[in-house]
């Protein structure tokens, strides 16, 4: 039996794992055994990066820690636990059902919810808050069936909420109580020049706005405001503020705030000397506080007591920087001017959506604080000039507008020691740089992870980043963004290594250029450049690759392949389709017709697929490459050969298309599309490249896909002949593969593209680089050099052999399990 | 840890049949195990092929490489790394593989089973 005390926490966000994090470093588990309830089913995450859930971020990567870390800790985490009562004589928590919990002490961090105002109708179907995991997966379903939303609430939480759904396509709205966004942050100066650039980005923005009901039968279809306005739409997300969860608190009749909140003193005590609280359910300081690095604060004074040590929460500043739909927007220390002789340097450029507003002191000699809206570089040195009390100098416009020359430019270096950078985990310019010191770091990430500096909010990571270069400069060193721990290089520059020094082989490349053995990430990636450059049959680097390319077939479930023949352009005569049919029953294969016209052949073993692309071979198949991040398909509608809409013959060019870049290595998936008309049966517009007939010719569309993040293909060309069309294409393709970062989409690099689409036509069109002549030869070199991948394999039985499943047998992978459906059959469950 | 008193070694197959840094499955008495082969390092090791995530007997198909200096496999499946040396997972899970003691005598590969 431990005779230590026993400490229970309630609540495991990011409080309550702060907390815990605290609980271990000073040592409490000497003193108290530990147990956190939480009511999620998962352990603590980071809800500040909420959003990128919304966006495709795993619930993993978003986890505090892992459960094992909680483990290794001796902390006991029961989640899925409610606790829903305490006995605060008998010193009991009871949960949800009913089982008993004693404790010495009681930490609360039972957080906040989304406060939802008390509107008519807010219990409608598809009305959402914005605040938990949970919300977020109910929200993603609905947008599906949604073609407009409305956003309540333009503060931090609400902005984000709607760049979200906006994201996914719908006609966004957000709905403000009051006469500007973000109210707590910025001015009506710096809301207005916000709300003008949103609304450049099709956000509509209406403010003043008193929400009386929310309308619609059963489910919402209209929001009425007091004004007697009405907005029509289909869905309404709340993002009105945070409401503290003090309810257990209540129960148990611990003192709360007149609105909401644990009543907590400075040494976060509740109104019970064993129970404390802290995070957005405690009231410190007569205040609620939704800000990560307060509450982080709270959790740390919280350990300091219950080791016996004095300490006080002193409250904190409200400074933020983000960056909302591409606009920067911070606000820090007294934005606004509240301090007696305060006195304002505004910048406002209103042509570029850019606002600034500092307040310095009477005396001129500190900054204040202000309110930076459309560029927000300086925002981390203007946070450190206001925080660490830096002495201004003669000219503070400096500060905010730059001249030539005429800047008053401050190094992360000149800060002082005590400069906090890192305000949410409290980490100062002096432990940065002895961390620095003491370990050789190199890189950001090894600098967050050995002091949590930039593990929070995230937003200093810029300053940890200049730091980190400033030190390495002024040691000589030069810093950049490398693949991985193998590889001091980006991709560009390994591209370039490559090809200046004639590299054709990975271990040659790793060896000259690398260290350790190579990882998942930069073998694959240095095949693709070794097939992009050099053009060899991707088998010569099979230990490179993933394991896709490494047998030219994509693995499926239960560890069979699948196979793709090409059937360029959707087009296949009656006897190859016969073919089809009698290879799929002589294996035994699952078939189905893919998004991309053709078929796809399900569960061949790996020691079959050489035999069955024999027999396809012999019939005159070639591979379809659906194993590779290379050319797909180019799909086709039927064309004017038959279609009597048709104005060009779409199938024909598809099959040219499709043939000259088969095989063809880039570092994503690429597809495409020709269609006969306007109607654009083909759907040639969520392709990479698309091909629409006209009555002169052909329109060309670029960077488009469909997928998690759909995107329709961008105007590039008009009233093409096929010729042009092909050269274009060359140029764009050889572009892309020798400028795109490793998996981008072509939609995502011209995102990143400076100048975009414009640019993209000045570097194809009008050789604005210089670079046509040199793009044209290496396509043409490309195309010049292709070779059927499995024809190859079929022919050699070296190569063949590296399809058995086990080397030291014959004997068949019997591990593989099949279910049968539907006349045909599937993998048994994982 | 493996007793070495106790280890059976079992000859599975000649060296020319595995791979260059890479992996090939092998079965012994109905059990998949896979084989690791490094040439900048000359190191061998083995392990269990199923990968403990979803029991998928693929590791053997993942690609090889290093964590620091600890050489690991990532599965083919969902890119979960783990420790040849230790089997550990070295993706921040708590799955952990078995691995067996490898030996290469003249031009024949040998698995150690307890």
């Amino acid at each position: 039996m431990s005779t230590k005390k026993k400490l229970i926490v309630v609540g495991n966000g990011m409080t309550g794992y702060k907390f815990c994090e605290k609980f271990i470093e000073k040592g409490l588990s000497k003193i108290y055994d530990i147990t956190v309830f939480g009511e999620e089913p998962w352990a603590a995450y980071d809800r500040v990066h909420l959003t990128d859930y919304y966006t495709g971020t795993s619930v993993r990567d978003l986890k505090m820690a892992p459960r094992e870390w909680y483990e290794e800790n001796g902390i006991e985490l029961r989640t899925s636990y409610k606790i829903t009562s305490v006995d605060r004589d008998k010193k009991i928590a009871y949960n949800q059902h009913g089982d008993e919990f004693t404790y010495d002490t009681l930490v609360l961090s039972t957080g906040s919810d989304a406060f939802v105002p008390p509107i008519p109708g807010v219990d409608k179907k598809g009305v959402f808050v914005y605040r938990r995991i949970e919300d977020l997966d109910a929200i993603k379903e609905y947008v599906t069936n949604a073609k407009s939303a409305a956003v309540i609430g333009g503060g931090l939480l609400g902005l984000e909420a709607a760049k979200a759904v906006m994201d996914d396509g719908l006609k966004t709205s957000v709905v403000e109580f009051a006469p500007r966004l973000m109210p707590r942050q910025l001015d009506d100066d710096g809301s207005n020049m916000l709300k003008s650039e949103l609304e450049k980005l099709d956000l509509d923005i209406l403010l003043s706005k008193n929400t009386k009901s929310i309308n619609g039968n059963g489910k919402v279809t209209a929001m009425e405001f007091a004004d007697g306005s009405i907005l029509e739409t289909d869905m309404v997300v709340v993002s009105a503020g945070i409401r503290p969860r003090d309810e257990l608190a209540r129960e148990c009749g611990l003192t709360v705030g007149e609105r909401g909140g644990i009543l907590v003193d400075e040494t976060m005590r509740t109104s019970d000397p064993s129970i404390f609280a802290i995070g957005e359910c405690a009231l410190a300081l007569g205040s609620i506080w939704g800000l990560v690095a307060p509450c982080y604060d709270m959790a740390d004074v919280c350990a300091n007591n219950l080791l016996g040590e004095e300490a006080k929460f002193e409250g904190a500043d409200l400074s933020t920087k983000l960056k909302l739909i591409g606009i920067e927007v911070a606000s820090f220390g007294d934005a606004f001017g509240v301090t007696e002789g305060a006195k304002p340097i505004v910048f406002h450029n209103i042509p570029n959506g850019i606002y600034k507003k500092i307040f310095i002191s009477e005396d001129g000699k500190h900054l204040l604080g202000g309110i930076l809206v459309g560029d927000a570089e300086d925002y981390n040195m203007l946070y450190q000039t206001y925080a660490s009390k830096i002495k201004l100098p003669a000219n503070p416009e400096g500060l905010i507008i730059k001249s030539d020359g005429g800047g008053f430019e401050l190094s992360v270096l000149d800060l002082p020691d005590e400069a906090v950078i890192c305000s949410c985990e409290n980490v100062t310019k002096k432990s940065l740089i002895e961390a620095v010191d003491e370990f050789d770091f190199t890189q950001v990430g090894q600098l967050k992870k050995a002091t949590k500096a930039g593990t929070g909010c995230g937003g200093c990571v810029p300053m940890l980043d200049d730091l980190l270069t400033a030190k390495l400069e002024a040691s000589g060193k030069v810093v950049k963004k490398v693949i991985c721990e193998h590889f001091d290089y980006t991709r560009q520059e390994l591209f370039d290594l490559i090809k200046v020094e004639e590299i054709k082989t990975y271990p040659e490349l790793l060896k000259k250029h690398g260290t350790g053995s190579g990882c998942e990430i930069c073998k694959p990636l240095s095949a693709s450049l070794l097939a992009s450059i050099w053009n060899e049959h991707i088998t010569k680097h099979s230990n490179i690759q993933d394991t896709n390319d490494k047998f030219l077939a994509n693995i499926q479930k239960g560890g069979t392949y699948s196979v793709v023949p090409r059937i360029a352009g959707g087009e296949i005569t009656p006897d190859k389709l016969i073919v089809i049919g009698q290879v799929a029953k002589k294996y035994d294969l699952y078939t189905k017709i893919t998004g991309g016209q053709r078929i796809d052949l399900f569960g061949a073993k790996v020691e079959e697929l050489p035999e069955i692309w024999k027999e396809l071979i012999e019939a005159g198949f070639e591979s379809g490459h659906a194993y590779g991040k290379s050319l797909r398909t180019v799909k086709s509608c039927v064309g004017s050969t038959w279609c009597r809409y048709g104005q060009q013959d779409s199938v024909s060019f598809a099959l040219k298309v499709e043939n000259r870049y088969k095989g063809l290595r880039s570092p994503h998936k690429l597809k495409g599309g020709v269609s006969g008309c306007i109607r654009e049966c083909a759907e040639a517009r969520g392709k990479d490249f698309g091909i629409i007939a006209t009555d002169k010719g052909y329109n060309l569309l670029l960077c488009g896909n469909g997928g998690a993040n759909p995107k329709h293909a961008l105007l590039f060309a008009t009233d093409l002949d096929e010729e042009t069309c092909i050269k274009y294409l060359d140029r764009f393709l050889m572009f892309y593969i020798k400028t795109a970062a490793p998996l981008t989409r072509t939609a995502k690099w011209l995102d990143n593209l400076d100048g975009g689409i414009d640019y993209l036509k000045e570097v194809v069109i009008e050789d604005s680089l210089g670079i046509c002549e040199q793009l044209d030869k290496d396509m043409e070199k490309l195309v010049d050099t292709y070779a059927c991948e499995w024809k190859k394999v079929v022919e050699d039985p070296e190569m063949i052999k590296k399809f058995r499943p086990f080397v030291n047998s014959d004997a068949t992978d019997d591990s593989i399990k099949f279910t049968p459906m539907r006349e045909m059959k599937k993998p048994a469950n994982w | 840890m493996t007793d070495t008193a106790t280890i059976k070694w079992i000859e599975v197959a000649p060296l020319s049949e595995f791979e260059v840094d890479g992996g090939k499955a092998v079965i012994i008495e109905g059990k998949q195990i896979a084989v690791y082969y490094f040439q900048d390092r000359d190191e061998w090791y083995a392990t269990d092929n199923e990968c403990p995530h979803q029991k998928q007997q693929a590791l053997s198909r993942g690609m090889i490489g290093s964590d620091g200096d600890e050489p690991k496999v990532a599965c083919p499946f969902h890119k979960k790394s783990f420790s040849l040396k230790s089997g550990k997972c070295l993706s921040g899970e708590d799955y952990e593989i078995n691995t067996y003691p490898v030996k290469v005598e003249g031009d024949l590969v040998y698995i150690g089973l307890d």
